[in-house]
């Protein structure tokens, strides 16, 4: 594997360490943090920064029923959440998302493929699939998109991107990306677009391209 | 509260360790509620303080204290004390579950790194950690006010979707490629960004 060279950039990473990144970007840091031992050590000091405005920002002093509660509860039963594993390209936080199963593909035409992992007004999040010399899709945004590469790679005006690195553009950014020969270029995709189609729009009507 | 913590194995390899660290070891390698009582002592008003100042009132940000601490005692084995001091470690279980309380989603979290799992990191490495962490602290402590409230505000979550997008919401420089260096050079900035001395 080659290495990464596109990587999570400081104030992202705080604000994902803090949760304040809205949901589809968050889990291309999460992603990314799973495949980028550099990004994980900044995420972590980030962590130790956070961990040190916990302990110098003040005390409130807690009711004496809450630490009985709590000691009471150490030893209850607890049901065990799932936890998805890295299957094939698709690091953990993505198989969380697919809730463990393998995409579900819908063409786009020209051997292009997405799947929508998660859409609402804020943004969305989707995987995509790319034969080599096809254009990665526009997936229309305003503000910040974020594509992170799971397999293959591509490359466009301001560089070339492989596997594990995050590309950031914004909308002034006038770019075309192109998967570049050899295995189809997979990416996770995240932007502020809204899905075009609200949810009162009957399924029938929906077009098959949400993008 | 008197309590004893279980005796050590081998008590050389933790010296220079903090009384927070020793604590959380013993509730991970031997389940010690005399420990875990310690911790929560040290750190659920420090929870709920900072659980308050983002805005949550106290009796819902009591609820959160007690998820947390719950996730603490139960994940226990997923603390490294060669990546993660207490405190930041604590730090992101809060954030996580208050995300899960206000937006009612789950927070996108990445794998867990299980190199070394259960086994003890090399005991430099956990005092080298924890000497820089409390630096860090200290360097905290000495910004100007405004400053410190501006990393506050971040690590509180606090910061808007243009600040974010903007990136002017930190003033932090890029973070080397271990921890430690991270450490280092996050204790940098904070030192580049103090005027007063």
């Amino acid at each position: 594997m080659t290495e990464i060279t596109h990587h999570i950039p400081d104030a992202l990473m705080a604000a994902y360490t803090a949760g304040s990144l809205p949901e589809p970007y968050a889990l291309v840091v999460a992603t990314h943090v799973s495949m980028c031992l550099e990004c994980h050590a900044s995420y972590e000091a980030h962590q130790a920064l956070g961990g040190a405005v916990l302990e110098t920002s003040g005390e409130a002093a807690v009711s004496e029923a809450l630490k009985s509660d709590v000691l009471a509860l150490l030893d209850a039963p607890v049901a065990s959440e799932p936890v998805y594993k890295r299957t094939g390209v698709y690091p953990g936080p993505i198989m969380t998302a697919l809730k463990g199963r393998a995409p579900k593909w819908k063409s786009l035409g020209l051997g292009v493929r997405q799947c929508i992992l998660s859409g609402n007004a804020e943004g969305s999040v989707r995987l995509l699939y790319i034969p080599p010399g096809q254009a990665v899709p526009d997936h229309g945004h305003n503000g910040l998109e974020m594509t992170l590469v799971l397999q293959g790679s591509f490359s466009d005006e301001t560089g070339w991107f492989g596997v594990g690195d995050v590309e950031l553009a914004d909308q002034d950014l006038e770019h075309t990306p192109i998967a570049d020969a050899g295995p189809p270029c997979i990416c996770l995709a995240a932007t502020d677009a809204p899905l075009r189609f609200n949810s009162f729009v009957p399924r029938l009507l929906q077009p098959i391209f949400r993008i | 509260m008197t309590y004893v913590t279980s005796p050590d194995p081998d008590p050389a390899d933790t010296a220079g360790f903090s009384q927070e660290t020793l604590w959380m070891l013993a509730v991970r390698d031997q389940r010690d509620k005399a420990a875990f009582s310690a911790l929560f002592d040290h750190f659920a008003p420090r929870l709920k303080g900072f659980i308050m100042r983002s805005g949550m009132g106290g009796g819902q940000a009591e609820e959160v204290v007690q998820e947390v601490m719950l996730t603490v005692w139960r994940k226990a084995d997923l603390f490294d004390p060669g990546r993660a001091q207490v405190s930041g470690w604590i730090y992101q279980i809060a954030r996580n579950r208050q995300i899960d309380v206000i937006r009612k989603e789950n927070r996108p979290v990445p794998e867990e790194l299980y190199e070394d799992q259960g086994s003890m990191p090399d005991a430099s490495q956990v005092v080298g950690l924890e000497q820089e962490a409390n630096e860090l602290r200290q360097a905290l402590g000495r910004l100007k006010p405004d400053q410190r409230e501006m990393i506050e505000k971040a690590y509180l979550g606090e910061l808007t979707h243009q600040e974010i997008k903007s990136q002017t919401g930190l003033p932090l420089g890029t973070i080397k490629s271990r921890i430690r260096l991270g450490l280092e050079r996050l204790r940098h900035e904070l030192k580049d960004m103090r005027t007063d001395d």
